[in-house]
């Protein structure tokens, strides 16, 4: 995280140095996501955290003190079946308000596309295949006995729960895992690729996303805190209905230029 | 990756700005730390501050200071004396005592691998930022060495090694608190723990016993202890996320904590995850110290938690009292924490006053 914001500022700090280059002839642009959220058609921001004022689709009334996800594997399709790919992940962490706005690391050619991709969470060769030393510093990891690997998402809270007490919940996305066999896990993928749809690229854009927290409880499993609030990393079922509801949790609100 | 992309952009930027270099400038030898190979697997490079690099001087300076009682009012008091090397740089004692008799609400804390406490947020509530500035502190804290760094500059500049040994750190410059804070720090960015069992397991060059590798599958489960998300997990050897949290110690808070110092209700009660390295040798446990013994901290998550509107989301089954672990798994996880004890650490010549 610091690493990032380091990052940004010596880039900055270089741009501010260099001779200016010529937009017009590039035949790249740079692409950036930025990230919002809201609790049905409400927004939500950080600001909003710690108070009992949202209320979900099975009627409980709920807070979010943390949330945090992880957004990887930004890609651009192209009609002929071309895909170009961009290089890193996002942690994206709204509790402290970081890293609402990115910047993949590689350059967009310009062109049509049919459609812009990312994952939410990884897949399974991004999230085994590498050690990824900003994610362990921030303990985003999976226990080895569920397989190893990184979270998805980080969404806590408290909720007021079926005998009027304020409980807490910890509804952690990962890569769904029975591990009724400690030897023998099975496993069933849960990230999920998110599709913002056609895009011709010109110039310089941003994406703009939308987080829609409230889906996460809504459709098609009406989430029932009472039941499944917390130590749902193992509970494989929790897992699945988890992606399920996330299929529409992300939307595309709009490209600016 | 992302270091190497840093690093090549910084090169970059410092190739094209034009400071003339002064050659005659006094250039301290370069020292920079010694990154232990599990921290250099697992995590990112620690924070160095581009105006206090480390240097052989300025860690010798930094020491001397940090073993030197010069810098309380009555010369009776060094650092050191709350923060003993061979309690992991803590004190045993549950409430420092400071030079004129006074004691503060607060247990000390141990000392090391600060240079990885990525937010850089120090005490146990968080409200310096920088060790650079928090080695202001204990000088001027009248609980503590009661003294001004007017008088310790005056007696630094007049004493007879600390002129040349100032001059060796930092060149020709007057001695400042500035100075002296740096030296400290640096100092105490050198202080690292990364030989426990559990990193010689990491390396392959241990074995774990069955309680011990039981113990850290209870610290991992999320049905049972469920302790690394704040504590850190075998890929964050750090063992702490070094972050603010409400663990449950209380239901009603005469100390406030990281909230005092957000001024944010949410945030009151919550103090920084401590590191659960050098357990072995950092009693008694908490920010202020109230327990004893491991068996007390473990029986607190398992059934000794006390409900409030800050605690943690993470805390479980706080109507129980938490989550209720056996006498086999409190044994077994014991085990495991003592496993990231560092005996080297505690003996390492270069961090004691010979
Ligand atoms: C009288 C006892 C005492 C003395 C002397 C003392 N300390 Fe401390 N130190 C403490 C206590 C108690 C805390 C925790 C206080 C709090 O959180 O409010 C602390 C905390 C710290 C921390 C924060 C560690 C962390 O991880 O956040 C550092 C660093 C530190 N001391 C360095 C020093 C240095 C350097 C000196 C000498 C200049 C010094 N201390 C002198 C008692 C003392
Ligand atoms: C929600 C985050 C969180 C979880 C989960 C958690 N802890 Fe802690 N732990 C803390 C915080 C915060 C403190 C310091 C609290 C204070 O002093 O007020 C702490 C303190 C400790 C200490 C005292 C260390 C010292 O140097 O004083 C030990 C030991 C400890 N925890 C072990 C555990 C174990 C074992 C578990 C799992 C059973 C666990 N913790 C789960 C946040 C957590």
């Amino acid at each position: 995280m610091k690493n990032i914001l380091a990052l940004t500022f010596f880039t900055l700090l270089c741009f501010s140095c260099t001779e200016d280059a010529d937009d017009n002839t590039s035949e790249n642009v740079s692409a950036a996501f930025k990230f919002t959220h809201s609790w049905n058609d409400t927004p939500v921001t950080n600001t909003d955290f710690n108070s009992i004022q949202f209320t979900n689709a099975n009627g409980e009334e709920m807070s979010i003190e943390k949330l945090r996800y992880l957004v990887s594997n930004i890609r651009f399709e192209k009609a002929n079946g071309e895909i170009h790919n961009t290089s890193g992940h996002f942690l994206i962490d709204v509790t402290n308000a970081v890293n609402l706005v990115f910047q993949p690391y590689t350059p967009i050619p310009k062109g049509e596309y049919s459609n812009v991709i990312f994952t939410f969470g990884f897949n399974n060769e991004d999230n085994y295949s590498e050690t990824y030393t900003d994610l362990n510093s921030a303990s985003w990891n999976v226990p080895d006995m569920l397989g190893g690997g990184y979270h998805y998402m980080q969404l806590e809270g408290k909720f007021i729960d079926n005998t009027n007490t304020v409980t807490g919940y910890a509804y952690h996305a990962i890569r769904a895992v029975d591990n009724s066999d400690p030897d023998n896990l099975l496993f069933q993928d849960t990230f999920i690729n998110v599709e913002l749809g056609p895009v011709s690229i010109t110039k310089d854009l941003t994406f703009n996303v939308n987080m829609n927290i409230a889906e996460w409880f809504k459709n098609p499993n009406l989430w029932d805190l009472n039941t499944l609030h917390n130590m749902m990393m193992p509970n494989f079922n929790a897992q699945v209905m988890m992606f399920q509801n996330g299929q529409n949790v992300f939307s595309l609100t709009g490209i600016t230029e | 990756m992302k270091k190497r992309i840093v690093y090549v952009v910084l090169a970059f930027c410092l190739s094209c700005s034009n400071e003339p270099t002064d050659r005659n400038t006094y250039v301290p030898t370069s020292n920079p730390l010694e990154i232990p190979q599990v921290f250099e697997d697992h995590i990112i490079p620690p924070v160095i501050p581009l105006n206090n690099p480390q240097t052989v001087e300025g860690v010798a300076l930094g020491k001397k200071l940090f073993f030197d009682p010069i810098l309380s009012a009555d010369h009776t008091q060094a650092c050191a004396a709350c923060h003993n090397p061979e309690n992991a740089f803590t004190d045993p004692a549950r409430f420092s005592v400071g030079i004129d008799g006074s004691i503060g609400t607060r247990n000390s804390m141990p000392l090391f691998n600060m240079a990885w406490n990525y937010d850089e947020k120090f005490f146990w509530d968080g409200r310096v930022f920088s060790l650079e500035h928090q080695a202001l502190e204990p000088v001027i804290n009248p609980i503590e060495m009661n003294n001004t760094w007017e008088t310790v500059v005056t007696r630094l500049q007049q004493h007879t090694e600390y002129p040349q040994l100032f001059q060796e750190a930092f060149g020709a410059s007057p001695i400042t608190k500035e100075l002296a804070t740096k030296a400290l720090a640096q100092f105490q960015r050198t202080l690292i723990s990364s030989n426990s069992k559990f990193d010689k397991h990491l390396l392959g060059e241990a074995t774990l016993t069955a309680q011990e590798a039981n113990g850290l599958n209870i610290f991992m489960d999320e049905t049972k202890g469920d302790c690394f998300h704040c504590h850190g997990n075998p890929n964050n050897p750090l063992w702490t996320d070094n972050i603010f949290h409400n663990n449950g110690l209380d239901a009603t808070f005469s100390d406030l904590g990281f909230g005092e110092v957000s001024g944010d209700p949410a945030d009151n009660g919550k103090f920084k995850s401590p590191s659960l390295r050098n357990l072995a040798f950092t009693a008694p446990y908490m920010h202020d110290g109230r327990f004893n013994t491991l068996e007390e901290v473990i029986n607190h998550y398992s059934e000794g938690l006390q409900d409030s509107p800050t605690i943690d989301p993470l805390m479980k089954k706080v109507n129980e009292g938490g989550v209720q672990l056996s006498i086999q798994d409190k044994a077994d996880l014991k085990a495991f924490l003592l496993s990231l004890s560092d005996p080297s650490f505690i003996n390492n010549p270069a961090f004691n006053n010979q």
